[in-house]
C-alpha cells in the first residue's frame, strides 16, 4: 500500500486483460476510488511488470491471446506466493474459475461485473494478504 | 412428411402382404400336400383291406360249402357201395341208411330212393309219398343218368319247396339204379345265409343259369344276378372283386368266387357305402379337420402380421422419436458451443460499455453541472445503460449455464426437499400475480444422485412459467411427486396450472432454444431448453400436455441408481 498525492492510503493493483478499453476504463475508475491501477494488456507484460515492481492484488483475465490466465497465474505464484489474484472472467466458465481457486486464486468475479462489487473483492483480498 | 407417412403406410401394407402370403404357403402347401397323400393312401390301403376282408370271408364260406357238398356226396356214394338187391330189401336198405345218416348228420338228408333204369323211383324211404314217382323225365334224372355221380340245381320239384339231389350211380346184379337223396334246403341255406357284413352285405349262390339256389332274406333283382354273371373272369378258388352299379343308380361291391362241385357261383354283394362307411366317416372326418386347420391359418395369416406390423410400427415411431431426441440434443450441444462463444465474445463489449458508462457518471460527479438542463437526462440515459448491461449479462449467463449446466457437482438429493425450497423461494412472486401453488408430495420417496442445484433450476424455472403465463389471470399450480407406477425405478415430477394452455403449434418448439412466447424483453426462450438438456443429461425425459383454455402439464421422470433404491431400503 502507497499513499497518494492527497494523503490517501491506496491499494496497488495490477489489472491485467487483453482488452485494452476495459483496462483503461477501470484503471480510470479505480484510480478515483483509491486505488492505484496499473495496466498490463497482456499475460506476458504482466509478469514483466510484475519483476519490477510490487503490487498489493492482481486482477487477472482468465482467458487472453497469449497466455492462459491459469498458466500467467501459476508464473506469479511462483515469484510472490503470498499475492492474491482475482480472476475476472468474461466466460462465465465458472470450472475454470475454480481450477484458478485450486491453483490458489483468491476468488473469482465474472463480467460485466459491478465496480463496487470488485472493488470490495480486491479490499477483501488485500485485507487477507495483510492479516494472513 | 405427409409423403412419407403415405409411403410408410404403403410399406406396412406391402409388409403385411408379404407375410400373410408367406404363411399362406408355408402352411397351406405343406398341409395339402400331407392331407392329399395321406387320404389318397389311406384310401388305398383301406380299400385294399376291405376288399382282401370280404374276398376271405367269401372264399372261406366258398370252400365251405365246396366241404359240405362233397360230404355230402361221400356219404351217399359210401351208403351206396353197400347196396345189394340180393341180400336185402331196398326198403330195408334204405331205412337203415337213413336212420344211419340222421343219427350222424340230423336233418341234413331228408330221404333216400332208389330209381330204375325207367326212372321210376321203385324204392323210398322219406317223410313224402313218392313211391314209384316217376322221375324219367325230370332235368336233373337226365342229366343224373350218364354220370356216376350228380348234384342237381335246387328246384321245387314234385314236393313243391325248393330242395335239390344228391344222386350216385349204383350197381347191383347187373343192374343200374340211380341212389338219391334230398338234402335239407334249410340246413344248406343257413351256411350262405349266415355270411352278414354290415347293413347290407348279404351272399347268396346262384347256378349257371343265374337262377338263385339259396334263399334270401332281401329280394334279388334277377338282373343284378345277370349283370355279375361274366363267367369268363371266374377261375377256380379265386374270388372276383368288383364296383357295379344296379339300375337305380346304386353302386356296390360284388365279390364271387366259383365253387369247385358244382356249377354254381357264390355272390356277395353290399352296398358300396355300406362297405366304406368307416372309410367314408375317416375322410370326413379329416375333412372337417382340414378345414378348421385352413380357418386356424386363415386367421393366423389376417391377424398375425397386422399384430407384427403394428408392433413395427410403434418400434419405428419409438426410434423416430428417439432419433428426433438425438437430433434435439445435438442441436442443443451445438447451440451450446455457440452460445459459450457469443456470451464469451459479448460479455468483455458489454463491460467496457457499463464501465465506460460508470466513468462518465464518475466525471459528471466532478464537474459543476447544477445548472446544466440535461443533467438528469445524463444521470437517467448512465442508469439505463448500466441497467441494459445487466440485462445483457442476464442473458449470456443464461446462455452459458445453458451450454455448461453450472453447477453440476452430484449429490444425493431428496426432490421433496427441494421442491419446498423453491415453492417458498416463488411463493411470495406467487402471492403478488394471485397464484396458488400446491404441493402433493409423496412421502418415502428415496434419495436421487444428481445436481441439487440443476434440479433447482428445473423446477424453479417451471414454477417461475406457470406464474408468468397466469400473471393476470391467476391459478393454481399442483406440484406432484411420486415413484413412477409403471418405471419403477423412475421418479415423476408432474406440475400441472390452469393457464391459458399452449397452442397446438407451439407445443412442439416450447423446449427449442430461444423458442419463447412472452413479450419481448421479457424471456429469453432458454428456459425450458434448459431444462430440457438438464433432465436429458440425468438420464430423464420430459413431456408436456396442454390444451387451450384448460392448462398445461409437465411431466419429468428423473430414474434413481439402483444402489441408492437399496440404501433407502436398508434405512
Amino acid at each position: 500500500m502507497t499513499r497518494n498525492s492527497k494523503g490517501k492510503n491506496v491499494i496497488n493493483v495490477l489489472l491485467v486483460d487483453d482488452e485494452k478499453g476495459y483496462v483503461n476504463v477501470l484503471a480510470n475508475r479505480m484510480s478515483k476510488r483509491s486505488i492505484n491501477a496499473t495496466k498490463a494488456f497482456s499475460g506476458t507484460e504482466a509478469i514483466q511488470i510484475l519483476r519490477k515492481n510490487d503490487f498489493d492484488v492482481v486482477v487477472l483475465d482468465l482467458k487472453m491471446e497469449d497466455m492462459d490466465g491459469i498458466e500467467v497465474l501459476k508464473i506469479m505464484k511462483k515469484m510472490a506466493p503470498e499475492l492474491p489474484v482475482i480472476f475476472l472472467t468474461g466466460h462465465g466458465s465458472q470450472e475454470a474459475a475454480r481450477e484458478g481457486i485450486s491453483f490458489g486464486a483468491f476468488d473469482y468475479l465474472t463480467k460485466p461485473c459491478e465496480l463496487s462489487e470488485l472493488i470490495e473483492k480486491i479490499k477483501e483480498a488485500y485485507q487477507c494478504q495483510v492479516t494472513g | 412428411m405427409e409423403q412419407t407417412l403415405t409411403d410408410r403406410k404403403a410399406f406396412y401394407h406391402i409388409l403385411s402382404r408379404k407375410i400373410t402370403t408367406l404363411i399362406l404357403v408355408v402352411s397351406f402347401f405343406p398341409m395339402l400336400l400331407t392331407t392329399g397323400i395321406l387320404v389318397y393312401r389311406f384310401n388305398l390301403t383301406y380299400t385294399d383291406k376291405i376288399q382282401a376282408h370280404i374276398s376271405e370271408v367269401v372264399q372261406k364260406h366258398s370252400q365251405n360249402i365246396d366241404t359240405f357238398l362233397s360230404e355230402r356226396l361221400g356219404n351217399i356214394r359210401y351208403t351206396a357201395l353197400h347196396f345189394d338187391s340180393m341180400q336185402q330189401a331196398p326198403k330195408i336198405f334204405l331205412q337203415q341208411h337213413l336212420a344211419i345218416l340222421k343219427s350222424e348228420y340230423g336233418d341234413v338228408f331228408t330221404d333216400l330212393g332208389l330209381i330204375n333204369k325207367k326212372g321210376v323211383q321203385f324204392a323210398y324211404e322219406g317223410p313224402f309219398k313218392l313211391e314209384n314217382a316217376d322221375y324219367s323225365k325230370a332235368q336233373w334224372y337226365l342229366k343224373a343218368i350218364d354220370k356216376p355221380f350228380f348234384i342237381s340245381d335246387v328246384f321245387a320239384g314234385l314236393r313243391g319247396h325248393p330242395h335239390f339231389i344228391i344222386a350216385v350211380k349204383v350197381t347191383s346184379n347187373g343192374s343200374d339204379y340211380i341212389l338219391r337223396s334230398t338234402i335239407n334246403f334249410g340246413a344248406f341255406n343257413s351256411l350262405v345265409e349266415n355270411i352278414h357284413i354290415g347293413k347290407t352285405g348279404l351272399a347268396f349262390l346262384v347256378n349257371s343259369k343265374g337262377e338263385l339256389q339259396t334263399q334270401t332274406k332281401v329280394g334279388i333283382n334277377e338282373s343284378i344276378i345277370a349283370s355279375m354273371l361274366d363267367r369268363s373272369c371266374y377261375k377256380d378258388n379265386e374270388t372276383v372283386f368288383a364296383k357295379k352299379k344296379d339300375a337305380s343308380g346304386n353302386k356296390f361291391i360284388c365279390v364271387t368266387a366259383m365253387l369247385n362241385n358244382i356249377d354254381w357261383i357264390m355272390v356277395f354283394r353290399q352296398d358300396l357305402n355300406d362297405a366304406f362307411s368307416d372309410l367314408w366317416k375317416t375322410q370326413f372326418l379329416t375333412l372337417v379337420i382340414f378345414i378348421l386347420g385352413c380357418i386356424a391359418i386363415l386367421s393366423v395369416a389376417f391377424t398375425l402380421p397386422r399384430s407384427i406390423v403394428k408392433l413395427i410400427s410403434s418400434a419405428d415411431k419409438k426410434s423416430e422419436v428417439m432419433n428426433k431426441q438425438v437430433v434435439e440434443s445435438g442441436k442443443l450441444a451445438t447451440i451450446g458451443e455457440l452460445a459459450a462463444g457469443i456470451a464469451h465474445e459479448i460479455n468483455n463489449p458489454v463491460a467496457i460499455m457499463v464501465e465506460e458508462a460508470g466513468w462518465i457518471g464518475d466525471l459528471l460527479e466532478e464537474e459543476d453541472l447544477k445548472e446544466c438542463e440535461n443533467l438528469d437526462e445524463f444521470t437517467r440515459a448512465l442508469v439505463q445503460i448500466n441497467t441494459q448491461g445487466k440485462r445483457c449479462k442476464e442473458i449470456t449467463h443464461k446462455l452459458l449455464s445453458f451450454a455448461r449446466k453450472t453447477d453440476s457437482t452430484i449429490n444425493d438429493v431428496q426432490v421433496n426437499e427441494v421442491i419446498t425450497e423453491m415453492v417458498s423461494l416463488t411463493a411470495k412472486m406467487a402471492r403478488y400475480n394471485n397464484v396458488i401453488i400446491e404441493t402433493n408430495l409423496n412421502e418415502g420417496i428415496p434419495y436421487i444422485r444428481i445436481s441439487p442445484s440443476e434440479l433447482q433450476q428445473v423446477v424453479l424455472n417451471l414454477i417461475n412459467n406457470g406464474i408468468d403465463v397466469m400473471e393476470k389471470t391467476g391459478g393454481i399450480i399442483k406440484i406432484k411427486t411420486k415413484v413412477s407406477a409403471i418405471e419403477k425405478n423412475n421418479l415423476v415430477i408432474s406440475m400441472e396450472d390452469n393457464g391459458p394452455g399452449i397452442a397446438k403449434d407451439n407445443l412442439n418448439r416450447i423446449f427449442d432454444p430461444f423458442f419463447t412466447t412472452k413479450a419481448v424483453g421479457k424471456g429469453t426462450g432458454l428456459g425450458l431448453s434448459i431444462c430440457y438438456g438438464i433432465i436429458e443429461k440425468m438420464g430423464g425425459k420430459i413431456d408436456v400436455h396442454s390444451q387451450v383454455g384448460v392448462g398445461t402439464k409437465f411431466r419429468i421422470w428423473i430414474p434413481f441408481q439402483d444402489e441408492i433404491l437399496e440404501k433407502t431400503d436398508n434405512e
